[in-house]
């Protein structure tokens, strides 16, 4: 052992280790990674810019959407740090609930059956408008009674048995659906209960003629990607809203940061987690809807991967944060589109993933996310 | 100050800072361990005591300044090494390995040194039975110092807390660390398990020859054993010194009582 | 008709459940020749069942022979899982892709193989070794460096497997070229060809598929366990999806033409075919449909078997248990957590891609739907059902969960009608979710039968272990 005697203060040692070693072969790597991919996808677009801002419109149609189911599961870890696998299921049932709506009863059209006087299109606003409400309903009634039932008992469980539990709760409302007396195994064709139209751009704006394609090299887009994104903004802000500025908010926002200490200052944790749980739902319900009226086919396992890729968002934006997981999703939904068109259509589910790890390995918390303390 | 400062040291740290964010937990901590030595840190709640234990230990890494162990830096090393070279700890929290046995517990500390590689495990060499056998004995003497053989079978989280506390001081000690790091060791012990917990604490540090640094909040413990006594508030050291000097320092009594506390509420 | 099979059923899972208790217990046994015996008996027992008759019926027929195989391969997987999750920690749901790869792998090889092409055994087999020394080799550099961050160390391993990889191809196909002559023409079969070597091959392929597939765990487990749990679970839940994706693709993104894609793979060598019993009288009329089968399999299920026990048993599976219980503590006494967690990742995923490549030769066809990730949560939910930690649990689960499930209930459900897989998938969560709700822990909990209990060493710790006279023996199953 040498040294007898050390002095606390500035004994001659080496300077101080800046920073663990070898970390710029990460950086490298990463920065090399990231350079190949949008030389690439730079060099693609470049040489077709037409198809490159399409396929960045058909990016954020998707990204709207799984900006609705996002919400749902950025708000329900945020609470109960449970991944709500259901959440996709109940995305799913959305969809289905619609289509009976308007396929079965018409009830998109109910406005024009009891006012036969009504101006059409008036009719096909409220009706579509009941229809949405009708899912969004039945998602919410779902989503607190699968609360209620299957979680509610496991809340003070090991965390991994909820999880199990939800993954037992996203399988039985997936197969309970393929049976035939309910939805029924197949792919099923959707009636979208308002008519589509489509326009492209070409020196203007100008309506595509149904039936017909719209003509080569150029940018066409739908009311249907309006609505998806008029609605998945409104439904931010919306929420925005209720999280800041309402009182169920500021409980929701208390519960998540410290459930005990919520109920000792009087909020009634049950009924905010039965609340965030009837939001998420209830978005979920909407972005059902848009998303078959968008895709056109609905199938009982619909909601598995937009549902992944929404948590997936949720993720990437930091769980827990509200506009996280509007960006992740957005961020998702464009990683999707350029892959399909310009790597390979069946990666588009590898990309996802790649984008997650990546991303929690340089920033764990996410891009918003706040940084978590453990303490030993 | 001086007089600390003779003999070898085993633990030097260096103006030793952590932020969090902004907030500084821990600033310019300087300690030093005489070999052999008993100290003692003392502070308010929220001082940055526990901080400073996870700094030494590496389970979080410094800020700025330098963690020296034996004359070598040991910042920036992950904690299972800075366990490996000799600094072992408990936790405020006990941190046992709940469902495991007693005897697990002491045994998986002996991880690092259990003599035998994956391979003989899965084989079953002969290396891999005479190790586990004589890990397994070791294991049984070293509770039975503690007077723990009879409950080696039982498993942890069924034990009563002041056993608890016990198994982990002897998990910690089976590491064969040469520095103790002993986090408020006595807290929620009775007096008669606090009496027990002292004379078990100069019990191993005559038997094992250790030195010893601990967090404790009971004045009883720290003014009956430590040695020397440093004093954080705010995450900075606001006095050094031996108990009977602490107990009169007029900057601790402020910390502790708030400004104005009069020095008879020193005692 | 169905409650002769359901009572049939019962009485063979009794039956089995009986034998692997009697394995465990004589596999349990201190000598050396007791352990051995056991395993001759077991053996010559499970053989002489399948190849008995009872009023000139097979006692197991084709379908039960499969429902065994299926059964002895979702314990090898679910064993592997119950490693990881059970005894690490770490909540995975990327086994079933390991299984997948395993399967490919192991089927890939031996496919080529009969069909005169040695690449597929040399290349995986050069790829496994030059990859397994790549990693000892980046890792001793690493370790000198000290604290190297995980997103450097994995650019480092990624680029020696790569590398390794290169070299291994190029190596393989000169080697396989050489080896080309072996195999002789289609009238006159050359010595490679012969059903021996393809034994022999057989043995190989389900080798280096549990090699490959613990490589890939390992340079995926590398970043991803570093994640924290819930992420962790994401993670691996997008490599099952990954896997089964590539696997549709592989002969399109993937340079597997054999593989075709989402077709499936066919014409894999049916190593592990169901036997039927011989018509004719004696001994050798007996053992006249003998084949090495059940021995391969029963081989393998024993490796297996000692591979999770082993390992569990010893050091560094009581550091593995450390750091499930808790992190922090775990790293406190000296244990390297982010080397354990991928140690037993990495065994976890051999384990299971030793079960794929047993799959893939009984089922003889691979189609990517087997692999998909919803199938993945079958290994899971044995796991939770059996017991999150008891090796027992896990094995007795996953024959139960076969015969009844895959078999009686199938056959029962199957009076539904085409529906049968949709209620079969209704009823396994009400079952998960009541387990959740009545017996969190599993059936077993932990308890563990014969081999699968701690070792003890030497008499003082038993009796230290047992307490005061009288009392029932404390010493947990784990």
């Amino acid at each position: 052992m040498p040294a007898s005697t050390v002095n606390t203060k500035a004994a001659p040692r080496p300077a101080a280790r800046r920073g663990p070693p070898l970390a710029w072969v990460g950086w490298v790597f990463l920065i090399l990674l990231a350079l190949v991919t949008v030389i690439y996808i730079g060099s693609k677009a470049w040489s077709n810019p037409i198809l490159f801002l399409q396929n960045f419109l058909d990016g954020l149609k998707l990204g709207f959407v799984y900006a609705l189911i996002a919400l749902g599961y950025t708000m329900v870890y945020g609470i109960v740090k449970l991944i709500n696998f259901a959440h996709g299921d109940v995305f799913m049932v959305g969809a289905f609930t619609s289509f009976y709506a308007v396929s079965r009863f018409n009830l998109h059209q109910w406005p024009l059956a009891l006012f036969p006087g009504i101006n059409p299109g008036l009719s096909i606003v409220i009706g579509s408008l009941t229809v949405v409400l009708l899912s969004m309903g039945v998602c919410v009634i779902l989503a607190v009674t699968i609360e209620r039932v299957a979680y509610k008992p496991l809340r003070d469980a090991p965390r991994i048995a909820a999880l199990i539990t939800a993954i037992g709760v996203s399988f039985f409302l997936e197969f309970f659906g393929a049976l035939p007396f309910v939805f029924s195994g197949r792919f099923i064709p959707y009636k979208s209960p308002f008519p589509t139209t489509a326009w492209y751009i070409q020196d203007g704006i100008h309506p595509i003629v149904s039936g017909t394609a719209s003509p080569d090299n150029t940018i066409s887009f739908s009311n249907i990607f309006l609505i998806i994104a008029a609605a998945s903004i409104l439904v931010q802000i919306l929420l925005q809203f209720i999280v800041k500025r309402t009182k169920v908010g500021i409980a929701m926002r208390a519960a998540s940061y410290d459930k005990s200490t919520a109920r000792l200052m009087g909020i009634n944790v049950d009924q905010i987690i039965s609340f965030t749980f009837a939001i998420g739902a209830a978005f979920a319900g909407l972005g059902g809807v848009l998303y078959a009226v968008a895709y056109s086919s609905i199938w009982t396992q619909l909601g598995i991967l937009p549902g992944l890729k929404a948590f997936v968002a949720a993720v990437l934006g930091g769980i827990g944060s509200i506009p996280g997981a509007f960006v992740g999703a957005l961020i998702m939904g464009q990683a999707e589109s350029l892959t399909m068109s310009y790597i390979s259509t069946p990666m588009r589910d590898a990309v996802a993933f790649t984008i997650l790890i990546i991303v929690l390995l340089v920033k764990p918390t996410g891009l918003f996310g706040e940084p978590a303390q453990e303490k030993a | 100050m001086a007089e600390i400062m003779k003999g070898e040291s085993v633990l030097v740290m260096g103006d030793a800072t952590k932020a969090f964010g902004g907030l500084l937990a821990v600033k310019d901590f300087s300690l030093s361990l005489p070999k052999g030595s008993l100290q003692g840190l003392i502070g308010p709640n929220g001082a940055g005591k526990t901080t400073a234990f996870n700094l030494i230990t590496g389970i979080i890494p410094l800020t700025s300044g330098t963690v020296e162990f034996k004359g070598e830096r040991i910042d920036g090393l992950e904690p299972f090494e800075v366990t490996r070279l000799g600094i072992a700890r408990t936790f405020q929290n006990i941190r046992l390995f709940s469902n495991l046995t007693v005897l697990d517990n002491v045994r998986i500390a002996y991880h690092a040194h259990s003599g035998y590689t994956l391979t003989d495990s899965l084989l079953r060499t002969k290396r891999y039975d005479q190790k586990e056998r004589e890990l397994t004995e070791k294991a049984l003497d070293f509770l039975a110092i503690f007077k723990l053989e009879d409950i080696a079978g039982e498993v942890a989280k069924n034990l009563p807390y002041g056993q608890q506390r016990r198994v982990e001081i002897a998990r910690a000690l089976a590491c064969d660390p040469s520095l103790l790091l002993l986090d408020e060791p006595a807290a929620g012990m009775n007096p008669r398990e606090i009496q027990e917990l002292m004379e078990l604490i100069h019990f191993i540090k005559d038997r094992f020859d250790l030195t010893i640094l601990l967090i404790e909040h009971q004045m009883r413990v720290v003014m009956g054993i430590c040695e020397y006594l440093t004093v954080m508030d705010f995450g900075e050291v606001i006095a050094r010194g031996t108990p009977k000097e602490i107990q009169n320092n007029e900057m601790v009594i402020e910390a502790y009582l708030g400004k104005g506390a009069g020095k008879s509420a020193a005692s | 008709m169905e409650l002769g099979y359901l009572a049939g059923t019962i009485v063979k899972m009794v039956a089995l459940i009986a034998w692997i208790y009697g394995l465990l217990w004589g596999l349990g046994r201190k000598k050396l020749w007791q352990k051995a015996l056991t395993v001759v008996l077991a053996f010559v027992v499970i053989q002489a069942v399948i190849l008995a008759k009872l009023g000139g019926v097979a006692l197991f027929s084709a379908f039960d022979q499969t429902l065994l195989y299926q059964a002895i391969t979702m314990a090898m997987v679910a064993l592997g899982l119950n490693l990881i999750y059970g005894f690490n920690g770490q909540f995975s749901l990327a086994q079933w892709g390991f299984y997948g790869i395993g399967a490919y792998c192991a089927a890939d090889i031996t496919y080529r193989w009969t069909n005169g092409d040695a690449s597929g055994l040399v290349i995986v087999g050069f790829g496994v070794i030059l990859g397994g020394l790549a990693i000892l080799g980046v890792g001793k550099f690493l370790k000198r460096k000290r604290g190297v961050p995980v997103l450097s160390s994995f650019t480092f391993y990624l680029f020696a497997i790569v590398a390794a990889g290169l070299v291994a191809v190029w190596l393989g196909k000169a080697v396989s070229t050489a080896l080309a002559p072996g195999f002789g023409t289609a009238e006159a079969p050359g010595p490679l060809a012969s059903p021996m070597a393809l034994q022999a091959v057989f043995f190989l392929s389900v080798i280096f598929a549990g090699a490959f597939a613990a490589l890939v765990s390992f340079i995926f487990g590398l970043p991803v366990l570093s994640l924290g749990s819930d992420y962790f679970g994401i993670a691996t839940l997008g490599f099952a999806i990954i896997v089964k994706t590539l696997l549709v693709n592989s002969d399109t993104i993937l340079p597997f033409p054999e593989m075709k894609g989402g077709r499936g793979m066919l014409g894999i060598p049916k190593i592990l075919a169901s036997m039927a019993p011989g018509d004719e009288p004696g001994i050798a009329g007996f053992f006249k449909n003998w084949t090495p089968a059940w021995l391969w399999a029963f081989v393998f299920l024993i490796l297996v078997l000692v591979i999770v026990r082993n390992f569990v048993r010893s050091s560094t599976g009581r550091a593995t248990l450390a750091v499930r219980e808790d992190e922090i503590a775990a790293r406190a006494m000296g244990i390297d957590v982010a080397g354990n967690k991928l140690l037993t990742f990495v065994v976890g995923s051999f384990v299971a891609g030793i079960g794929g490549a047993i799959y893939a030769h009984y089922m003889g066809f691979l189609t990517p739907s087997s692999f998909d990730f919803i199938a993945g949560f079958n290994p899971l939910i044995i796991v939770v059902f059996g017991g999150l930690g008891s090796m027992t649990g896990t094995i007795a689960a996953s024959f139960g969960w076969i015969f009844f499930l895959e078999g009686f209930l199938r056959v029962l459900l199957g009076q539904l009608g085409t529906d049968a897989p949709s209620w079969r998938f209704v009823l396994y969560p009400i079952a998960l979710l009541l387990l959740m709700l009545v017996r969190p822990q599993g059936l077993l909990g932990t308890v563990e039968w014969g081999f699968f209990r701690a070792e003890g060493f030497g008499a003082r710790l038993k009796e230290a272990i047992a307490g005061p006279p009288g009392q029932k023996p404390k010493m947990a199953g784990e």
